[in-house]
């Protein structure tokens, strides 16, 4: 349930956000979800849904949308783009999980198709982003 | 809008103090520093956690010993707890494979360490911190306001360089300095001691150069009996952590 604490921080920030813009209500959450982390989208919108129980300003039942958002990795050194899924099949099942924990270790256990290097970017689909919050003040 | 950093302050509530164990240069024996401190700390009965941040090089895990061990998954991830240390590595997730990281992936890492990472209740969470003044150690500032500092250099003029740049900038930011530790001496020069003095920072002590120390790595036991705990620990006890 590692999903659980990255639940925990989009409900933390999405309260701070809230009140600092002084909602009363919030209503809708919506959260991007990098494809690199692959997040078990069930286990995170229960944790979602348990965590905004205790809320205040409170969050509306059904508020979380969720999005994913497919990956884009390129290659610093000969200019190639991928996505992840296109390399995950070859992946073993323990590298494929610390990169669910940590996104970056996709440096570390993978390299770019096309030449063989280790210097890509992850330009998109990392991680858990909140994209927006909408609420009644 | 990124979430991680808000839950960050929840998950070191229950610390009661941090201190991040570093140098302006490599090579000086943080590593060697930040564990014996750890598990000195455990031995006094306290609880102790275990933070290696030298992503590139982690070591920690080769000082301990520890081999074969993952994190539990508990709303988040519980490090294992090794010789009575909650230690937290990278080298879980990479195994001993070589770490290409560029500024952006540190910083990232770490704040995905941060977020996820559920230390629980501990007296002291040491962070074996990489060399220099580069984004891991104004990521700790930044996301561990609580943090304190103990600072390593060996007895050499290179190394006191980049020490100095590394407390002048703590003492610009007003960090807690616990104060600088002398590793690897060889005979009793003031040297240091004065050059720290000067600076105003409080002088802890002298590490002697520990010869068998080699035959220590990996085995938690000897290590508590190595020469390295002993001036360690007379060290500590001018300060009373």
């Amino acid at each position: 349930m590692h999903e659980w604490a990255l639940a925990e921080s989009i409900v933390m920030a999405a309260v701070e956000e809230a009140t600092k813009e002084k909602l009363k209500t919030i209503t809708q959450v919506t959260i991007s979800i990098g494809e690199l982390q692959q997040i078990e989208k069930e286990i995170f919108l229960f944790a979602l849904n348990e965590l905004r129980k205790s809320q205040k300003p409170p969050i509306k039942k059904d508020a979380f949308v969720l999005r994913t958002e497919k990956s884009t990795l390129t290659c610093h050194t000969c200019g190639n783009t991928w996505k992840f899924t296109e390399m995950k099949k070859k992946l073993n099942i323990t590298d494929s999980e610390s990169i669910h924990f940590i996104p970056e270790v996709v440096f570390v256990h993978t390299r770019c198709p096309r030449c063989g290097s280790p210097d890509f970017e992850i330009t998109k689909g990392r991680g858990v982003i909140l994209s927006s919050i909408k609420g009644v003040r | 809008m990124e979430p991680r950093t808000s839950v960050i302050e929840k998950r070191l509530k229950n610390i009661h103090r941090i201190i991040a164990v570093a140098s302006g240069k490599g090579g000086v024996g943080k590593s060697m520093v930040a564990s014996h401190l750890a598990l000195h700390l455990a031995q006094q009965g306290h609880r102790v956690g275990l933070l290696d941040l030298d992503l590139y090089g982690p070591s920690c895990h080769i000082i301990l010993g520890v081999k074969h061990q993952f994190p539990t998954e508990e709303k988040g991830i519980i490090p294992p707890v090794i010789h009575g240390i909650s230690f937290m590595s990278i080298v879980y997730f990479t195994e001993e494979k070589p770490s290409p990281f560029r500024g952006i992936d540190i910083s990232n890492i770490i704040l995905e360490l941060l977020a996820i990472t559920q230390w629980g209740h501990l007296d002291f969470l040491i962070i074996d911190m990489p060399p220099g003044i580069g984004d891991e150690t104004l990521d700790v500032i930044r996301y561990m306001k609580n943090s304190e500092f103990l600072v390593v250099t060996t007895p050499s003029k290179v190394a006191l360089g980049a020490v100095r740049k590394l407390l002048s900038i703590l003492i610009e930011l007003k960090k807690p300095l616990l104060g600088v530790v002398e590793n690897m001496t060889m005979n009793d020069s003031a040297f240091i001691e004065q050059e720290v003095q000067r600076l105003q920072v409080k002088y802890l002590g002298k590490i002697h150069f520990d010869h068998t120390l080699e035959e220590s790595i990996g085995n938690p036991d000897l290590l508590l009996k190595t020469q390295v705990m002993k001036d360690l620990g007379r060290a500590l006890a001018t300060i009373q952590l």
